[in-house]
């Protein structure tokens, strides 16, 4: 087992990023992003990293760079943040389309305006149609074990990964992170192997025009892949806890066994949520919390499952989708529950916008209004939480 | 029932809809939209081959006895052959629908 060291996440991510033996890093710094790509550019000059780190003037050539790369067979790496993520975004679905196996970590931060550099998912859920995989981290292990994750994931489905953390409430927390020793590592991420790449040896088109006649057909394709892409996922979890011994699943439960409402979060909020939830099972209130750590694909049938007996849930969404009938979380549970026959009441509340601090007195007045909820008629499709008036 | 209107199934598909044979376009057509094209008067050509040359797309081959005849298949009607044409023995005709 590897040693458990006290680390900035940060650069326990780029540590980790450096094990996976990256080939090219190409990034442009933008808070809070900054130290994971400051630190991998230091072990390249370093010379611990023997990769090409290509220091971009964007992030549109950033994930071009990473497209690039990748489509020769090498193995990659970026991350962003919030603007960064969006200048980006005319690259994103090309990195998906061409089933690329991009590793990108987000460093989850509001959009501006007005300018924020305080932690939300209101960047990456303008991205979650485009079929990148995601993950979401709660704390800093997590997060180092998601990177490991996430190149054993997108090699073996094809396909691009985002792993999000929150920013500066993980990305910049000192915690106590084992790093694998880098025999396993090299175990669980062996050499990159592309059945196609660019090679001028054995010539191949890659972006090559769709007209109407190819177009619905080449999507079809990627789409089934990326619904198989799930079974990759929890397939990988399954082997990483045979060399860790940590074990992650794709819906994550908290004292859900009898459980009455629940709350369902994403993200490192649900550490300062499952305080509340101890705190009001100590009163002997049954409550329980939700957790999603993949968010795409979205685990339906995981997540209908986790819901046990609950009569009522608030859905805890971080981004906001104007004029819509919820937040993107709370929609895509309303969407999945709809064709189940299990269907709690779901409230939907978005809040901790920009970095709003919400604490564990805010989640007790959450979990009381659920429980109040499970009789209520449903008048409102979203609230955003917190606001004063 | 949809019309069926698919090249073919998305299970034959190569992953990220590459292509894996290199110069397989000539097996589409790719000029069957024109609105017109060029005729040859073989009595004014002096087989200069300017448009075979000058032909972005090349739809122009050289035939046995010599002539620049152009492949209609891949024609896009630009014009440019007629126009380069030293002779004036190419002119652009409405294609019929």
């Amino acid at each position: 087992m590897g040693k458990r060291v006290a680390k900035e996440v940060s650069i326990a991510v780029a540590d980790a990023v450096a094990q996976c033996k990256v080939d090219v890093v190409s990034a442009y710094p933008i808070t809070p992003q900054t130290h994971i790509v400051e630190h991998l550019a230091d072990l390249v000059n370093n010379g611990e990293l023997d990769a090409e780190y290509i220091p971009v003037e964007s992030e549109h050539a950033a994930m071009s760079a990473c497209i690039g790369a990748a489509a020769t067979g090498a193995r990659t790496f970026t991350s962003t943040a919030a603007q960064g993520l969006l200048f980006m975004y005319e690259m994103l679905p090309i990195a998906s389309a061409f089933r690329l196996p991009i590793v990108m970590v987000i460093a989850n931060r509001a959009i501006s305006a007005p300018i924020s550099i305080w932690n939300d998912h209101g960047d990456v859920m303008t991205m979650r149609d485009l079929g990148w995989i995601q993950t979401f981290a709660e704390n800093g292990q997590e997060a180092v074990d998601l990177v490991y994750h996430a190149y054993r994931v997108a090699e073996k489905a094809m396909l691009p990964v985002a792993v999000n953390l929150d920013g500066f409430i993980v990305t910049h927390v000192v915690e106590p992170v084992e790093l694998l020793d880098q025999e396993l590592v090299d175990k669980y991420i062996p050499p990159l192997k592309m059945k196609h790449k660019l090679d001028p040896k054995k010539p191949i088109t890659i972006g090559a025009i769709g007209v109407p006649e190819i177009y619905t057909e080449a999507r079809k394709a990627q789409d089934e892949a990326f619904k198989a892409s799930y079974k990759v996922v929890v397939k990988a979890w399954q082997e990483f806890e045979k060399i860790s011994g940590r074990r992650y699943q794709p819906i994550e439960t908290y004292k859900m066994e009898d459980a009455e409402v629940a709350l369902v979060i994403m993200g490192s909020l649900a550490e300062t949520a499952m305080n509340t939830v101890d705190a009001l099972r100590e009163k002997g209130k049954k409550v329980g919390l939700i957790r999603i750590r993949l968010w795409r694909p979205f685990p339906t049938q995981d997540f209908i499952k986790a819901l046990g007996k609950v009569k009522a849930i608030t859905v805890f969404d971080r981004a906001l989708s104007h004029g819509a009938t919820g937040g993107p979380v709370g929609i895509e549970v309303r969407s999945a529950l709809y064709q189940s026959n299990k269907r709690p009441k779901v409230l939907n509340l978005i809040g901790a916008l920009g970095g709003r601090d919400v604490t564990t007195e805010d989640f007790e007045e959450l979990f009381d209004r659920t429980f109040s909820f499970i009789k209520a008629k449903p008048r409102f499709a979203y609230e955003i939480f917190g606001a004063k008036e | 029932m949809l019309k069926d209107q698919g090249l073919m199934s998305w299970k034959e598909l190569a992953p990220g809809m590459y292509i894996l044979e290199p110069g397989n376009s000539v097996k589409f057509k790719t000029g069957d939209w024109k609105s017109h094209k060029p005729v040859l008067d073989k009595e004014k050509c002096i087989k200069c081959g300017q448009c075979y040359l000058m032909c972005p797309e090349p739809a122009y081959e050289e035939n046995e006895e010599g002539y620049f005849i152009c492949n209609l298949n891949y024609c896009k009607g630009c014009g440019i052959c007629a126009a380069i044409c030293p002779k004036g023995a190419i002119t652009m005709v409405l294609e019929e629908a």
